[in-house]
């Protein structure tokens, strides 16, 4: 038995504070089978949040909050069945899991079922969580960036700072009998600065964290999270206004990953794909980007938002190559797709809590290095756009048409990053603009973890990641004609 | 269920008084939610719940704290109520923070609102996929290029919501929702897929729109954009249909918040009175129609209700309050609060862009070369500038009819131009849930592609 095992820490905790122990599952499990389910898992969640408001220098609203429930899900070739409940009694739960039996009616007896515990990973640590740590140490940090926000520059008018941070056990029982849990931290810091100056008013909003403690803020401090949210604002002070029409375009290493994800990642979920709605549907094997490009999804890098010890199926997380070197090599996939597709599991069954059914979900998307020094990637465009922050991107799966709105943008001008540029949208195809990757930059980088993502009303943490990458051709939406 | 849930709610603002909070609230709810889902005429989801939660809302000292939990046994909301008070230490004291002026609460409960249909507590799972399958079938027969579907999925919930203060209010209500929504997927000659979607959702069950019509919608706004393009850049006018017009109006809405004012993150500080957009534009936000989604007799801390006009005839009237950031701007609580878990923002009832006198089809009629707006994508409305580009796709205007569908180009401008350059807004008012709003058009914005 592994101390790293987080799983028995999970198990322990549903064990001891709600008596939920394997034979009581294995008890669920029955009920859930006992209307001639195929498959049927237990999803167990306790989940503890806090939140600082800090605004106008002074903490506004501290908060806390407490879920805990279970979602029964009974699989019956691909319908579900799906029932919740808050209430972690043994009458309440056996009537869930038998509302969630009736996706079937075949009235079979299920045999007994047996489980044995299933290891969880260890990709980040579940002590470290910043939950327990006193708000006023807290408190100290936020201070700390708001005196930063306000020194960088007389035009910061404004700071307005947050400290999310939760720390969830999760437990998976599943009728093929595996039991797994996970204890999940989780820390997020978010900064918003105003600049006004002569009655220009300009925000701009950045921020980080992962799945890790206090230590977040030994590599990522306080300063210089609320220094670039500033430095944002101010810098969008001289903006002018972005150019309409087709341009190449430069990303910026990091935060660029977030045109992979929604130009790529979610037409690869496998329930799309299952349904033939998404636009890579048939298309394995196939040359779907430029040869430049080798896409993962990676659950197991240490401590960031994204990464998981286990999925919200049981299944471990994995590095799954989605593209390499242009070609579809691999989906994200579920429970109900990987049967579909008969393949391995590739431990991206995920949800927003127990109130949810899980699904095909990223953990953290990203591209490969390439061979291209980013300098040179630049100094290649004689006249485009360079993109380095952004507030969020959306895709039409069925057709791969996707946006992105850009927050820090600058135009390149002879080869050399010129104004910045405001009001910037990029809009493009996925399989399109993937195939119009030119270069793909030395620099690798992961964004720092801020993002979340949203399907069929369900957000999930996640992580993006990109070296500078230049597309040759990309319409921007700007208002300059 | 009724009486147990306001006790509860009485009883936690007793207990954070007794433990020396100065002021207090509790927010309960409880509810029962439904969904259905089809997929290709076949059952793919079905989920049934219950859920409950309450919060606590604690001030002492004029330092605030919440407190929210999904477990309501007497243990846990013990453990809420005392980790509300230790927390409001390290809040800081705020001379703005507190309970709504006691003038302010509500005192009928809203009976005439018409916010519960009984008929949806024997609603049953068979009636709600009949409903979906029907309007999925409705969809595949209506042309042969649909040859895909993302499902159909029907919705119901009912619940009674709870709020108590320390003031002596206690206000409950009971509450139903039903929806349902169908997804369909046209193939295209070049092998791509266009898909659109169509729904109805209501308080009351007997006035969801007919499967067959949401069916037909579906499939109508799906097939339409066969044969998409791209178009090269150009400035044109833009005819909104009423869906993206409601997404204009909920731009205004946020810029309207009364946080954004304090923050000063609207283009819209400092200019009420002002004229903000062309005479023929009036928004309001009102809570107060009768059987609407976004209808209720109280807000999320217990003030009564109104209609809040935000644009009449093209002047910008007012901001959007709950009683913080009324107080922190000198002005009173608009009643706009909404709670969702430990947070309160604003966010008010039915958002209505009011009908206006043109035909839509004269509107369209009208546009020698524009674009007909009917998807907006992504995040790029910046309300501290009201500087504005979107993803967007339609149909394009050539000689004032529909000529072909376009696909990947962006809209932009600035909100302040585009309210201001509306020449034309229809009489063709579409209630879609919360929120209706009739089809205008703008004489400029700039449309980028090629």
């Amino acid at each position: 038995m592994s101390t790293n095992d987080t799983g028995l820490l999970a198990e322990a905790f549903f064990r001891d504070r709600y008596a939920i122990d394997q034979a009581a599952a294995a008890d669920l499990l029955g009920i859930a089978m006992s209307r001639g389910g195929e498959h049927a898992e237990l999803y167990f969640e306790h989940r503890e949040g806090s939140n600082i408001v800090f605004e106008q220098q002074a903490v506004k609203t501290a908060s806390r909050s407490t879920t805990q429930g279970v979602g029964i899900r009974v699989v019956l070739g691909d319908a579900i069945g799906y029932a919740y409940t808050e209430d972690l009694s043994r009458d309440a739960t056996r009537r869930a899991a038998d509302t969630a039996a009736r996706i079937a009616s075949r009235g079979t007896t299920a045999p007994p079922i047996d489980v044995m515990h299933f290891e969880s990973a260890n990709y980040y640590a579940p002590e470290a969580s910043t939950l327990g740590v006193a708000p006023a140490g807290k408190v100290g940090l936020i201070r700390r960036a708001d005196s930063a926000a306000r020194a960088f520059d007389p035009s910061i008018a404004r700071v307005d700072i947050n400290f999310i941070d939760e720390m969830k056990h999760v437990m998976i029982v599943t009728s093929d009998g595996r039991i797994a849990g996970d204890v999940q931290p989780l820390v997020r810091f978010n900064v918003s600065c105003l600049s006004e100056r002569n009655g220009n008013r300009q925000t701009a909003r950045w921020g980080g964290g992962g799945r890790m403690g206090m230590s977040y803020f030994d590599t990522h401090s306080p300063e210089a999270l609320a220094g670039e949210a500033a430095r944002q604002s101010v810098v969008l002070q001289s903006a002018i206004d972005a150019p309409a029409g087709t341009f190449p375009v430069v990303l910026a290493a990091g935060d660029s990953g977030i045109l992979l994800h929604e130009a790529i990642g979610h037409g690869l979920e496998a329930d799309f794909n299952r349904k033939k709605t998404s636009n890579y549907s048939d298309a394995m094997g196939e040359l779907v980007a430029s040869p430049l490009c080798t896409v993962v999804d990676d659950g197991t890098i240490q401590d960031s938002r994204g990464s998981i010890n286990i999925d919200d199926e049981g299944n471990a997380p994995g590095y799954n190559v989605l593209i390499e070197d242009g070609v579809l090599r691999g989906y994200i996939q579920d429970r109900i797709s990987t049967r579909h597709f008969k393949v391995a599991p590739t431990g991206n069954g995920r949800r927003q809590s127990f109130k949810h059914y899980p699904m095909p979900r990223m953990t953290n998307t990203y591209m490969l290095a390439g061979q291209s020094a980013p300098d040179d990637i630049i100094r290649s465009v004689e006249r485009g756009i360079y993109c380095v922050a952004f507030n969020g991107g959306q895709v039409n799966i069925s057709n791969g048409d996707f946006v992105f709105s850009v927050t820090e943008g600058y135009m390149i001008e002879g080869g050399r990053i010129t104004a910045p540029i405001k009001n910037v949208n990029l809009i493009g195809n996925g399989p399109d603009v993937l195939r119009k990757v030119t270069a793909v930059g030395s620099d690798f980088a992961l964004s720092d973890g801020r993002w979340t993502c949203g399907k069929d009303g369900q957000s999930v943490p996640v992580g993006v990641g990109i070296p500078t990458t230049l597309i040759s051709g990309i319409t921007v939406g700007g208002t300059a004609m | 269920m009724n009486e147990d849930l306001r006790s509860l709610a009485s009883d936690v603002v007793d207990k954070a008084r007794a433990l020396g909070a100065d002021e207090a609230d509790a927010y309960v709810r409880s509810g029962v939610e439904s969904t259905v889902s089809v997929r290709m005429s076949k059952i793919e989801k079905l989920i049934e719940a219950g859920a409950r939660s309450g919060t606590i809302r604690v001030i002492k000292d004029k330092r605030t704290a919440v407190c929210n939990t999904s477990d309501l046994t007497p243990k846990a909301l013990d453990e809420m109520v005392r980790t509300a008070v230790e927390l409001a230490r390290i809040s800081e004291p705020d001379v703005y923070a507190g309970l709504p002026d006691k003038e302010d609460l509500a005192t009928g409960m809203g009976a005439a609102l018409q916010l519960y249909d009984e008929r949806i507590e024997s609603l049953g799972v068979d009636e709600m996929k009949d409903i979906v399958l029907r309007a999925e079938q409705v969809a595949f027969d209506f042309d042969p290029r649909i040859t895909n579907s993302e499902g159909a999925e029907f919705g119901a919930e009912r619940g009674l919501l709870v709020l108590a203060n320390s003031l002596g209010f206690c206000g409950s209500y009971p509450y139903t929702a039903a929806s349902f929504s169908v997804a369909v997927m046209a193939d295209d000659a070049d092998g791509k897929k266009r898909n659109d979607y169509w729904f109805s959702a209501e308080r009351m069950l007997h006035r969801l729109a007919d499967p067959v019509e949401v069916g037909r919608r579906a499939a109508e706004r799906a097939v339409r954009k066969i044969g998409a393009r791209k178009i090269s850049t150009r400035e044109v006018p833009v005819v909104w249909d009423p869906v993206m017009t409601a997404r204009l109006a909920g731009a205004v809405a946020g810029a309207a918040s009364g946080e954004a004012l304090f923050k000063r993150s609207t283009f819209l500080a400092d200019r009420e009175g002002m004229a903000i957009a062309s005479p023929l534009v009036s928004i309001a936000c009102d809570s107060t129609l009768p059987a609407q989604l976004g209808s209720r007799p109280f807000d999320g801390e217990g003030v009564r209700t109104r209609r809040n006009p935000l644009v009449e005839g093209g002047v910008f009237r007012q901001f959007l309050f709950d009683s913080y950031y009324a107080r922190r701007m000198s002005r009173r609580t608009t009643g706009s609060a909404s709670r969702s878990g430990d947070a309160i923002t604003i966010g008010d009832g039915n958002l209505v862009f009011e009908a206006g006198t043109t035909d839509p089809a004269e509107i369209v009629a009208g546009v020698h070369e524009g674009l007909y707006l009917t998807d907006l994508m992504g995040f790029g409305t910046n309300l501290t500038t009201g500087d504005f580009s979107r993803g967007a796709a339609g149909m394009w205007i050539e000689r004032g009819r529909l000529a072909y569908p376009v696909t990947e180009i962006n809209v932009s401008g600035n909100l302040n131009d585009m309210l201001a350059s509306i020449d034309a807004v229809g009489t063709d008012l579409q209630w879609l849930g919360g929120s209706a709003a009739p089809t205008v058009r703008m004489t400029r914005m700039v449309v980028s592609g090629l």
